[in-house]
């Protein structure tokens, strides 16, 4: 069972309109790599430059923001789930 | 009459027609409103604004709304009062209150977002509106939809105070409490956005959204007699007001309407939740994103989507950042409320709190002008205080029983007073470290 990524509308664009897709295990640095080389522009779209992130994209492990585990570098096994998910404001 | 020219990316630049848009989609950065500040010159003036009716919307040429306001016509215009009681205790010369807990008709600053929004989302064609709330929000959104005959939604973090449930509940949204922290409410509703086309007031109508925060500022600069406090402090949860505070008083420079005195803005956190604080205090742009641990629920954000304009808006000002632990929270809440009358929520006391380490540490002048932003209302947290007040006496229905009651009450309290206010006045050493990092 592999990788399950959520796809946020912004991205779709670039995804046919698909929502999940399914990758490799890894890191999330190398399924977003994964992620980039499927789809053109995607690249673009989450890094700023290699190995850094946009600083509006914010990425979930099974609802954990990769920034409290350990970032690019946080292991993904099959079956886990990848959101790509854009900052919002308060209230 | 508008003077709107569109919509454009902060971070990347690219522009897009005015609709209800959730972030850039090429790299997700916050969209911005662009106005035409050149037309502005010579019509948008003080004379010209004073004329109008004493709500939000007598600043509306700087509010991207084209068409009449339909939220919001009692709303903003709050007291801007000075605050001579706080300044004998603070030891300071010259500070102001400015006091949405009064704002109508749900008691934040958050009147000020929704009327914007809900205009904006009625002229786009919505006819379902909600929002990610930490309970103000979804006060705010619940009443103003309410009141234009929209369908609201409003999800809100399911542990707020009993208050701010029902503050939304009576105006009869649907309302759903979700599993988890506002961090968490706020990423489901940008999916729930995407997947019914809701208006979302702060995912898809943001842009539009933020820029009503600005009327705060608007408002301190004109009732303060057009001219600008030196310092403004306000509190930081998802990073909304302080960057558009810092906005509203750059654009009544620039439109001559006010003299450029360097203002300086600073942000109040609680040590349970403070990012931004945290990140200004270690000299970085980056926010680093904390698990929320404090009673300052209202700004309980730990991931703030606009903490990184914060911090800019700070470091172009010149000002900083403070946080508060929860019991300078509460203390801060009962000394505005004895001093000056003012209930406010934790927020309140929050931005209190964090102005009294300001000035104590040197980063405030006690003898320029102090603005502390005061954005919600005590009444919808009692339970932040319940504890903290000394239940009243019960005595017989005799007068000497009451005499004897006087005598030894009037004799403790004098006590107290006389410790909290030596506990105020003293400096802290050094340079300052923010409880919690």
């Amino acid at each position: 069972m592999p990788v399950k990524v959520r796809i946020p509308t912004p991205l779709r664009t670039l995804t046919d309109g698909v929502d999940l897709v399914e990758l490799q295990s890894g890191t999330v640095g190398s399924v977003l790599n994964e992620l980039s080389g499927k789809f053109n522009g995607m690249d673009k779209r989450l890094f700023k430059q290699p190995g850094e992130l946009n600083r509006f994209v914010n990425i979930y492990v099974n609802d954990e923001d990769i920034r409290f585990l350990s970032n690019l570098d946080t292991p993904v096994k099959d079956g886990d789930d990848l959101s790509i998910v854009p900052a919002i404001a308060g209230g | 009459m508008s003077y709107v020219l569109g919509l454009r990316c902060k971070e990347c630049g690219k522009q897009y027609p005015q609709k209800g848009v959730h972030v850039c989609e090429v790299c997700f950065g916050p969209l911005e409103v662009q106005y035409d500040y050149e037309a502005m010159q010579g019509v948008v003036t003080r004379a010209n604004i004073e004329k109008r009716d004493r709500n939000l919307w007598r600043y509306r040429d700087l509010l991207p709304v084209d068409d009449t306001p339909r939220a919001g016509l009692n709303s903003g215009w709050t007291p801007f009062k000075r605050a001579h009681n706080l300044e004998r205790v603070l030891g300071v010369k010259e500070l102001y209150i400015k006091d949405d807990s009064a704002n109508y008709p749900t008691w934040s600053y958050k009147e000020r977002v929704v009327s914007v929004a809900i205009t904006k989302a009625i002229e786009l064609g919505y006819d379902t509106v909600g929002c990610a709330s930490t309970g103000n929000l979804a006060n705010s959104v619940a009443a103003h939809a309410a009141q234009a005959g929209l369908k609201a939604f409003v999800m809100i973090p399911h542990d707020l105070e009993l208050g701010k449930v029902l503050g939304s509940l009576i105006f009869n949204p649907t309302m759903v409490r979700i599993q988890g922290n506002y961090d968490d409410v706020n990423r489901l509703c940008s999916e729930i956005a995407d997947k019914y086309g809701w208006a979302i007031v702060n995912v898809n109508l943001r842009p539009f959204y933020t820029e009503g925060a600005k009327t705060f500022g608007f408002e301190i600069a004109e009732q303060f007699g057009w001219k600008l406090p030196k310092h403004t402090i306000l509190p930081t949860a998802g990073g909304t007001i302080l960057p558009k505070v810092y906005k509203a008083y750059q654009e009544f420079i620039k439109l001559g309407l006010v003299e450029d005195n360097k203002p300086k803005i600073y942000s109040a956190q609680a040590a349970g939740c403070n990012p931004v604080v945290e990140a200004i205090h270690a000299g970085r742009e980056l926010i680093k994103p904390q698990k929320p641990k404090t009673i300052a629920k209202s700004i309980a954000i730990g991931n703030p989507a606009d903490g990184f304009y914060v911090v800019q808006a700070i470091k172009q000002s010149g000002g900083w950042g403070e946080s508060a632990t929860d019991e300078e929270i509460v203390e801060a809440i009962k000394l505005l409320a004895k001093t000056e009358g003012i209930w406010t929520e934790p927020a309140g006391g929050t931005t209190l709190a964090a102005t009294i380490k300001l000035i104590n540490s040197g980063r405030i002048p006690r003898d320029e002008s102090i603005c502390v932003g005061i954005t919600g209302n005590g009444l919808k947290t009692t339970e932040v205080v319940v504890d903290h007040l000394e239940p009243p006496a019960s005595i017989p229905p005799k007068l000497d029983a009451f005499d004897a009651y006087l005598q030894a009450d009037q004799a403790k309290k004098a006590a107290a007073l006389h410790q909290q206010e030596e506990k105020l006045r003293t400096p802290e050493p050094g340079p300052f470290v923010a409880a919690g990092v």
